[in-house]
């Protein structure tokens, strides 16, 4: 018995994986995307096909011959991003405009800073924010759902938050046009492609929050964040504020992107103020600024604190009382 | 149901040998009983080469304040004294005793029944008798209850609280101990009442072991001022600070003792040894050990006598499986991996854990995503995934900032780590590293005010 492995406790795991938690929030996904199937058929289909082979192809490229690494694919890590790089662009975006989205989230978001857990910003949304200032034209037309046959050749139509910069711009018209809250919580009407049903979102976020893969704090505090935010900012309007919470990009950056691990503070009360930032500061954009949808930058933006959130806001510690 | 507030792990229970009845383990031909049992100090050796000892006879004397008597386990001669590696492969002194026969101290109350009535009243003359019979800490701490039972001028005991937590998986010793003694056990906690002149403590157990939670909560009725308290499962929950925090609500202040939050923590087989030493003048030589692992044949709680080769015990059990990858004394989230099994029994053993090799290596780390799960995870309210990046590029202040010291290495942030990080390995290097600069800066402190003072008072 001379081959007795002796190492330092804990002798045991708890057998959670990197992987595990990737997969978690891919399994989150699936009613989300299954929607978008159905509701943009064929061009849904071709922009998250290829947008995922691409995010994957280009990390093990960039590990292989760039960073010289062995590369680390079964993290599903960049699968994750390109499913979320999908969801976040239209679903008639010609094919090498995404590989260029793709290109951009995983070489410049992520491996620029040194792979997986050292990036600061969400890969897939350095991905959308850069594709959205250098296409501005195709990444703001959005093809009307029920088209399932077609990719590139859909009619667009306006979405939700673009109908609100109009109404906020002074055209009244555009609020009776406005899909009710029932049918944004439901999806029909126009938008990127996994932004579209809030309900299945959620579907997925309640699998989260069971399978203790996030928490509550991040999602919560932006959705509650977003809902004040835009009671004060569109006239004291319950049913406005509603539409807000649910139109655009704001369900799916609260529960997946902002939630990403890496790029969000550390401790619960960090979370906290992490999320209410996010979700005053995407309304603040969306109200008075010239995109009509600021979640992306919002997120972008908090990211960039995350470091310094951690700094000064730490756990609660045991045996210490504050003076 | 009450438990501690922050952090905490749910690790499989992987209680094998529950309920499984203590069984007396074979006295072998020859122990060694090794010198140093408890924490603290070394004990010094009595006896020489040719000396005939009985079961009981002191063989080992303090080898300092924070150190305790040892007792032959055996009735025979003194063969030798020679090191033994322990259980870590570290070698320590120890009494060799060739058995002969089973002889008692007569001293010793041998019969079952069960002593109601203290026998010794007087605080003073019970710690003198719990000293005197080498009773150390049995949840592994290992340190000396005399000390213990001592707190510093200024501090007050207001209650004693009994650890009968058990949170390590795999062990199963103290549960069979509540389950066969537990009238033993609560004249224990009465001695120990008494021996810190309190009226009340709690008996602190874990929701696993509602078996024990009944019997000792029906048994405590007839016993005044204890309570059974029952504690909702999580690791590390039979930790000093997180018990009393779980008890009664209180925390350690960081830095600070235990006891001054009032309580007196004592494990639960520390209570069954303090019984035996007051109402059956036998001093601590042997203990209930959980001898268990997933492909052992049978594994089994048994009453071991101190210096017994842990090989036996194996032995007793089945025999060490053919797929053995790692043999641990102790539990699996705190124990220590065994390079050899070639060390002796000895007062802080309460179990021997095999391992198969399919379970016994470490999965490769990956890179920190920083989920934050060890900070959830952390029952001391630390960040585990920043203190172990600090140690490992020696960013010793930032450690200190970061409170590294608070660290209890319970291993939950490393249990917990989905990028199988050994967050701990690396914390307990800092910890060391850190704390040796701090008692290092006060002793610099100390030693300029005294030079300063001596300077005024030479002017």
């Amino acid at each position: 018995m001379s081959n007795l492995n002796v190492s330092l406790s804990p002798h045991v795991h708890s057998g959670n994986s990197v992987q595990r938690c990737m997969l978690d929030v891919l399994i989150a996904l699936t009613p989300a995307l299954c929607v978008s199937f159905w509701y943009f058929g064929i061009g849904a289909l071709v922009v998250t096909l290829t947008s995922v082979a691409a995010c994957v192809l280009f990390e093990y490229l960039i590990q292989k011959f760039v960073l010289r690494v062995k590369p680390q694919l079964f993290d599903l890590s960049a699968v994750l991003t390109g499913v979320l790089l999908a969801f976040n662009v239209p679903s008639n975006l010609p094919i090498w405009i995404i590989i260029i989205g793709a290109l951009i989230a995983i070489g410049v978001g992520k491996m620029s800073f040194g792979g997986l857990g050292q990036n600061i910003f969400n890969p897939a949304l350095v991905g959308r924010v850069f594709l959205l200032v250098a296409f501005p034209a195709q990444m703001t037309t959005w093809p009307n759902p029920m088209q399932q046959a077609h990719y590139t050749d859909v009619t667009t139509g306006a979405t939700p938050l673009y109908l609100f910069q109009q109404y906020v711009g002074g055209d009244a018209s555009a609020l009776e046009q406005m899909p009710s809250a029932l049918d944004m919580l439901l999806g029909m009407h126009g938008g990127s492609m996994g932004e579209v049903c809030a309900l299945a979102l959620i579907i997925g976020g309640i699998y989260l929050l069971c399978r203790k893969t996030i928490t509550w704090h991040i999602p919560v505090s932006i959705l509650l964040a977003a809902f004040c935010t835009a009671f004060f900012c569109y006239g004291l309007d319950l049913h406005l504020a509603l539409q807000q919470v649910l139109a655009g990009g704001l369900i799916l950056g609260a529960v997946y992107m902002a939630t990403d691990y890496v790029t969000s503070p550390v401790t619960p009360r960090g979370q906290l103020l992490y999320g209410c930032l996010i979700g005053f500061i995407a309304i603040l954009i969306r109200r008075f600024g010239s995109y009509p949808e600021g979640m992306s930058f919002a997120i972008l933006l908090l990211n960039a604190c995350t470091p310094l959130i951690n700094k000064y806001i730490k756990p609660r510690r045991f045996g210490v009382v504050k003076k | 149901m009450k438990t501690f507030r922050m952090g905490g792990v749910h690790p499989a229970a992987n209680k094998l040998s529950a309920g499984v009845a203590i069984r007396p383990a074979d006295i072998p031909e020859v122990v060694a009983i090794p010198m140093a049992q408890n924490l603290g100090a070394p004990s010094k050796p009595v006896v020489a080469k040719g000396d005939k000892v009985k079961v009981g006879t002191v063989i080992a004397e303090p080898g300092g304040f924070l150190s305790s008597y040892i007792h032959s386990s055996v009735s025979g001669t003194v063969d030798k004294i020679d090191s033994v590696p322990d259980a870590t492969g570290k070698k320590v002194p120890a009494v060799f005793i060739k058995v002969e026969g089973d002889e008692w101290e007569e001293s010793i109350d041998r019969s079952a029944t069960v002593e109601r009535q203290l026998k010794i009243t007087d605080p003073k003359e019970l710690v003198d008798r719990i000293f005197k019979s080498g009773i150390v800490g049995m949840g592994g701490a290992t340190f000396p209850t005399q000390v213990k039972l001592a707190p510093p001028p200024g501090m007050k005991c207001e209650v004693v609280i009994i650890n009968a937590v058990e949170c390590e998986p795999y062990l199963t010793s103290d549960h069979s101990l509540m389950l066969e003694h537990a009238e033993e056990i609560l004249v224990g906690v009465t001695a120990l009442m008494r021996a810190m002149q309190v009226e009340r403590a709690i008996i602190g157990i874990e929701a696993n072991k509602p078996d024990a939670i009944a019997l000792m909560t029906e048994k405590a009725s007839t016993f005044s001022g204890i309570t059974i308290q029952p504690l909702k499962l999580k690791y590390p929950q039979g930790g000093e600070k997180q018990l009393i925090d779980a008890c009664i609500g209180k925390q350690v202040p960081s830095g600070g003792l235990p006891i001054a939050t009032g309580a007196l923590v004592q494990n639960v087989g520390t209570a069954f040894a303090v019984y035996q030493a007051v109402q059956k003048n036998k001093p601590l030589f042997e203990r209930i050990v959980t001898v268990t692992g997933k492909s052992l044949k049978q594994p089994s709680n048994f009453l071991a006598r101190i210096g017994v080769p842990i090989a036996n015990l194996i032995e007793a059990a089945g025999g060490l499986p053919e797929d053995t990858g790692k043999v641990i004394s102790g539990g699996p989230m705190m124990g220590k991996a065994m390079p050899a099994v070639n060390s002796y029994m000895v007062k802080g053993c309460s179990g021997i854990l095999i391992m198969p090799s399919a379970e016994a290596q470490r999965k490769e780390a990956q890179p920190c995503i920083r989920c934050a799960k060890c900070v959830d995870a952390c029952p001391m309210g630390l960040s585990p995934l920043f203190i172990s990046k600090y140690s490992q590029k020696h960013m010793w202040a930032e450690a200190e900032e970061e409170r590294i010291y608070d660290c209890i290495e319970c291993g939950s942030c490393s249990f917990t780590c989905p990028s199988h990080r050994p967050l701990l390995d690396w914390i307990r290097q800092g910890k060391g590293k850190v704390m040796g600069i701090m008692r290092q800066r006060a002793a610099e402190a100390k030693a300029k005010a005294e030079a300063e003072k001596a300077k005024a008072e030479n002017k």
